[in-house]
């Protein structure tokens, strides 16, 4: 069987499918997150340290995680622009790049609300709170780059020259601070042991986690349709689609 | 090849001795920044003792950030940097070698002036060689990842402040393990472990720094 894998590479083909697309994962979004946060408020037990301020873990976990792996993606699709010079790799480049920092935003500052009344401060210069904020950095960075940018095509490969070097600065930053000061409590879920939270929780993390990614999803897929009408605007298909909505 | 890179390293200095105010301009501008934390936190012995290795490290790793819009705009506005591109000798060496340039007239004072102003904030004695050592070693990684942030930036309107919004938050591991070296050598602790790690970070960026800095320097000059 031969497959085109190069079928969705051009903004053309990709619009109506990323605008389907977006329209499903936006939907599922949030069913995921509606039950995703009626487990986590009424449902989950109360914490027997830290009573009922730990639930905003069913935000800032999935948010912190999701914050690190859309840079991950991000460098990815910057690494394919770079590779294959695909316009729509870069598109999708600068698409993440706000949404990550968005989720960065929200990790840190659920992070420190949470650690008022748990730690008695807002902020400590602790290896995780401060690699992640390093993180939203690198985010700024990154749309600071492009925006800078006037031409579109240098903007993307500048941009992911400078995410590909962020990736591989990313281990080197946090494993520097973790040496620098660690108060931060270890990882409560790990892949490679057995939980230490009731089974409720977890679920409704878990749930929270594809809620949040299913909205990345559809957020960074509207973001890189309007880019792509931005820019594609003088072709053909863009026009059609300008008049049609019209 | 060599020769070409020789002659590189020499032009350069020889431009920066011709115009030696951009070279004491980093310098004074290391000297006046130490000189106003005292004045910012209180002249307190023990505490100017115990902050001197980050406020000389932060000190530093400014002068050399306001260096680097340097490195390759003035070769970018008369063309030289197009030539050396089509030249024979490739980019990530010529590069490097001007990385080098860059960092002995910009880093290299840094690290020669920095025990004199140790001494202001009475540093103990037997930590000089710690802090001087770390210096020595981080500066030029600091020159090496500014070089992708400068090629990057090269032309753009604003570059200088875009440039400090995209190297600063990749200069942080060395400034932390570059200023913990001092302070675990003050600890009791040795600062071997973290001097050891600033030279594997220095090998690591002199292999891929300007490899991805020419890189950058392709994308920007197209």
């Amino acid at each position: 069987m031969n497959i085109n894998w190069f079928k969705y590479s051009s903004p053309q083909t990709f619009f109506p499918l990323a605008g389907k697309l977006a329209l499903w994962f936006g939907a599922l979004a949030l069913l995921a997150c509606a039950v995703g946060l009626y487990l986590g408020f009424f449902v989950a037990p109360s914490d027997a340290q830290q009573g009922e301020s730990y639930r905003i873990i069913f935000i800032h976990v999935p948010a912190a995680w999701m914050s690190m792996f859309l840079y991950v993606v991000m460098a990815f699709w910057a690494g394919l622009g770079l590779a294959f010079n695909t316009r729509l790799s870069g598109m999708m480049a600068s698409a993440i790049a706000p949404t990550g920092a968005l989720f960065t935003f929200i990790a840190l500052w659920t992070g420190s609300l949470w650690g008022k009344p748990t730690w008695g401060t807002w902020w400590v210069w602790d290896a995780r709170l401060t690699s992640e904020l390093i993180l939203l950095f690198l985010y700024f960075g990154f749309m600071a780059l492009q925006a800078a940018i006037d031409d579109p095509r240098r903007a993307d490969k500048a941009g992911a020259l400078l995410a590909l070097v962020g990736i591989v600065n990313v281990p080197i930053i946090y494993f520097s601070v973790k040496w620098w000061n660690t108060l931060h409590q270890g990882a409560s879920v790990s892949l490679t042991k057995s939980p230490s939270m009731a089974a409720t929780m977890l679920t409704a993390m878990l749930i929270m986690t594809f809620g949040f990614w299913f909205y990345c999803i559809a957020a960074v897929l509207l973001r890189a349709r309007c880019i792509m009408l931005e820019r594609e605007r003088s072709s053909d298909w863009a026009g059609q689609y300008a008049r049609a909505a019209v | 090849m060599i020769a070409a890179l020789r002659c590189l390293i020499f032009r350069d200095l020889l431009l920066a001795a011709r115009r030696n105010s951009d070279v004491l301009t980093v310098v004074l501008f290391f000297v006046i920044v130490v000189s106003l934390f005292p004045l910012g936190i209180g002249p307190d012995p023990k505490l100017l003792r115990t902050v001197a290795p980050g406020v000389l490290w932060v000190a530093a790793l400014l002068a050399s950030m306001l260096a680097l819009s340097r490195m390759f705009a003035a070769d970018h506005a008369d063309g030289t940097l197009e030539q050396m591109m089509l030249g024979a000798t490739p980019l990530g060496l010529v590069v490097a070698a001007k990385v080098f340039a860059h960092w002995l007239v910009s880093g290299l004072p840094l690290v020669l002036i920095s025990p004199v102003l140790a001494l202001q904030f009475d540093l103990p004695r037997e930590l000089f060689g710690v802090l001087v050592l770390s210096l020595a070693l981080g500066t030029p990684v600091l020159s090496l990842i500014g070089a992708i942030g400068a090629a990057l930036t090269l032309g753009l309107r604003g570059a200088g402040a875009l440039l400090s919004l995209l190297v600063l938050p990749l200069y942080v591991p060395v400034l932390v393990i570059g200023a913990g070296a001092a302070d675990a050598a003050a600890s009791g602790l040795g600062g071997n472990a973290q001097l050891l790690l600033l030279g594997a970070m220095l090998i690591f960026a002199g292999a891929f720094a300007p490899w991805a800095a020419a890189a950058a320097l392709r994308i920007s000059v197209e």
